[in-house]
């Protein structure tokens, strides 16, 4: 009797075996992950809408915070397992290698549809980081590759009440470099704190550190950089890490703002406690919610030099991706369509106080969101260059700048450690060729 | 035999998951990472370029940013193998004795090392905190005002305030083995020793600390293992800085992997510490064992 029961046993075992390995599937539903806890509500709603208009059932998967998010992609990226549609965060050489593994689909056709019609509909800058022009340094073939959800940039804001406080005029922030020093000063002699910014996040420090290069070298030099053909230890990069010596000399940051996360500096700036941050334009809807009655401006990033203009960081704020290898590449790019077409980016734009990446959707704006899209022209932003730094030397800027920022190094012992980083890279790459 | 050799398959196909799973989660793994630490991976490409023993040679060449974050870990776990374990073994030996309440004393004990890593390091950030923390506003309350600072920024105390942290979250797990190390002494033990007139410094030098041999080398295998491998108090408190001063293995590791994408240099920073850490272990035991067998 025993024995006779063995085979269903092992019938029974194998049945669950096999079923826990199965998916299960729905072959019309969109699958979306996403990073954007601020935005969930907004886009399940959307999802929603989409399902009742067209009847295609779409599914957003948060998965927060960013940092497993990417990961999250990245793993799914090696066992093939990703979305009909996903982001890729990072900087545009990641991207290119979801690219070449065949992870992401060319949409340029889908885009250009039309005599181009949904390419006019999205700001120009934004969609240049999905795409890859002929000769591009990374060997992707030339295509779209993606779709901006919203758009953003990086500037500096005041408190408008602190400066009331401190006797600086509310409606005049400070221009210079020189200006901003003095108003730092004014400040702190009423025990207020000058700069907080989540530099403990270190490419907000690589991005305030690649403002004053583009304003005190220009782009040409910049790229003259990157190639190797101008050394970190010229007086012009020297000057870019003095500023922030000067900062620190003038007592003109917030405590602990080195080792400090954006959430915590973000908290900071909306309780009052320091008259400048510096935060991207999703800062809008995170004050928002932390103090509602909270009274700043938006101002750009201090002018070091006349010689060339001011840039400050921006683009695309959150990108979304077509799975090459989704049997639904088609619907997924359509969906992508109707969430950039103009009524769904008012309604994100409203619900989450972002700026939308579809042109025609910017209305009813709030001010200060308004004060940020005034300045996207500025916009600059490493993706869009035609080349990239070795991330090692990047690392070793930003790591070292927090060392400046604790008196450990001084600009020019930091430019010769960050120029014998690059030696070593382009040795490397000397070496592969 | 046919018949034992069916009933041998069976048993084997029902244990089959077990296997499945372990191979795949951890023999697989452990091989890969061996395997991709002779590569150049970017960790998506679909191409990898072999580069044998490369990222192990630089890393023992070049790169001082690793070796950094090896002393800053040696010098958390030098703090809590001393600190914290005699903070844990004061403890146990209170609660060792009949006292009042004893049973609420190890539940609060063992509170911090069931709570999570990261929550605990967000709470000490606001304690730390230069702006507004509490700590501050303690030494300035009792006329301490120039010790005020902001913790996790100033180099000088940036590990330290990190180290300070996890021994307060680990030395519950220290606390409980002791605790039940000094609860299996023999009593008699105790007795003997009173009787032929030992004092308590006597019975403890002479009793305890003989007979908790074993369990101190446990402890201490237990705090350098895990505390060579913080990382979730580091990522909440400072991300490693400012500057280096608060990198340690594992964020660097995570830092090569997913901050500069070198998934075979990563690997083989994986490779050298899990042998480090290895070595440390056998040394330790290899202690244990001279203790155990000295007269």
């Amino acid at each position: 009797m025993t024995h006779r029961k063995k085979p269903w046993i092992l019938g029974v075992y194998l049945a669950a075996l096999l079923a826990g390995c199965a998916q299960k599937q729905n072959s019309s539903q969109l699958t979306i992950w996403h990073w954007m806890s601020d935005r969930e509500d907004t886009l399940q709603e959307l999802a929603g809408r989409y399902e009742t208009a067209t009847g295609i059932p779409v599914r957003f998967e948060l998965f927060a915070p960013s940092e497993a998010y990417s990961q999250k992609v990245k793993a799914a990226a090696q066992t093939n397992t990703l979305p009909d549609v996903f982001g890729v965060l990072g900087e545009k050489r990641d991207l290119a290698s979801f690219i070449l593994s065949g992870h992401v689909a060319n949409i340029a056709e889908e885009i250009n549809d039309q005599e181009g019609a949904w390419r006019k509909l999205l700001f120009e800058k934004p969609l240049l980081m999905n795409e890859f022009d002929a000769g591009n340094g990374y060997g992707v073939p030339v295509g779209t590759y993606g779709v901006p959800l919203d758009v953003m940039n990086i500037q500096f804001l005041y408190n408008k009440d602190l400066f009331r406080q401190a006797g600086l005029d509310p409606n005049k922030p400070p221009v210079t470099w020189r200006d901003f020093l003095a108003a730092n000063a004014k400040l702190k002699e009423k025990g207020i704190q000058g700069l907080v910014s989540g530099w403990g996040e270190i490419w907000l420090i690589e991005c305030l550190a690649s403002n004053f290069a583009w304003n005190i070298m220009g782009q040409d030099k910049i790229l003259a950089t990157l190639k190797g053909k101008v050394l970190y230890t010229d007086s012009d990069w020297v000057r870019v890490l003095k500023l922030f010596q000067e900062m620190r000399d003038q007592g003109a940051l917030a405590e602990g703002v080195v080792t400090m996360i954006n959430k915590r500096a973000e908290q900071i700036f909306a309780n009052g406690q320091a008259a400048f941050a510096m935060n991207g334009s999703w800062c809008v809807n995170v004050y928002h919610g932390m103090n509602p009655s909270l009274d700043y401006g938006v101002m750009l990033p201090p002018r070091v030099s006349n010689t060339y203009p001011q840039v400050i960081w921006g683009g695309a704020g959150s990108n979304f991706m077509v799975n090459a290898k989704s049997v639904r590449k088609e619907q997924a790019a359509a969906f992508l369509k109707w969430l950039t077409a103009k009524e769904q980016q008012v309604y994100l734009a409203t619900q989450t106080r972002n700026l939308p990446s579809n042109r025609e959707a910017l209305v009813d704006l709030p001010p200060i969101l308004a004060e940020f899209v005034n300045d996207m022209d500025r916009t600059v932003h490493p993706s869009l260059m035609p080349l990239a730094e070795f991330p090692l030397v990047t690392e070793a800027m930003t790591k070292g700048i927090q060392s400046i920022l604790i008196g450990e190094k001084t600009p020019e012992e930091l430019a010769a450690q960050v120029q014998a980083v690059k030696d070593r890279e382009l040795e490397k790459q000397m070496a592969q060729r | 035999m046919k018949v034992r050799l069916k009933d041998t398959f069976e048993n084997y196909f029902f244990i089959l998951p077990a296997i499945v799973m372990f191979a795949t989660f951890s023999i697989y793994p452990f091989f890969k990472v061996f395997q991709l630490s002779a590569y150049e991976w970017d960790g998506i490409s679909s191409t990898m370029r072999f580069v044998g023993l490369a990222n192990f040679w630089d890393i023992f060449r070049h790169n001082t940013v690793w070796w950094t974050s090896v002393w800053n870990a040696v010098y958390v776990t030098l703090l809590a193998l001393t600190f914290q374990n005699i903070l844990a073994l004061l403890l146990a030996l209170a609660c060792d004795r009949k006292i009042r309440g004893g049973h609420v004393y190890r539940v609060i004990f063992y509170l911090p090392p069931v709570l999570s890593g990261i929550v605990v390091g967000l709470i000490w950030s606001w304690i730390y905190d230069g702006n507004y923390g509490l700590l501050n506003h303690w030494l300035k309350a009792i006329g301490l005002d120039g010790l005020t600072r902001s913790w996790l920024s100033d180099p000088k105390t940036a590990l330290t305030s990190v180290a300070v942290i996890h021994m307060w979250k680990g030395f519950g797990w220290g606390f409980v083995i002791l605790l039940a190390g000094l609860q299996n002494i023999p009593r008699e033990l105790y007795e003997a020793a009173r009787v032929d007139g030992a004092n308590a410094w006597q019975v403890f030098k002479e009793v305890t600390i003989p007979m908790m041999i074993p369990v101190f080398i446990l402890v201490a295998i237990l705090t350098v293992l895990g505390t060579m491998q913080i990382f979730d108090i580091i990522i909440s408190t400072t991300g490693g800085g400012p500057g280096y001063h608060t990198e340690v293995p594992v964020t660097r590791i995570l830092s090569t992997m997913t901050g500069t994408s070198q998934f075979g240099y990563a690997c083989a920073e994986g490779i050298i510490f899990g042998i480090l850490l290895l070595l440390v272990s056998l040394f330790q035991m290899r202690i244990g064992k001279t203790f155990r067998q000295a007269p």
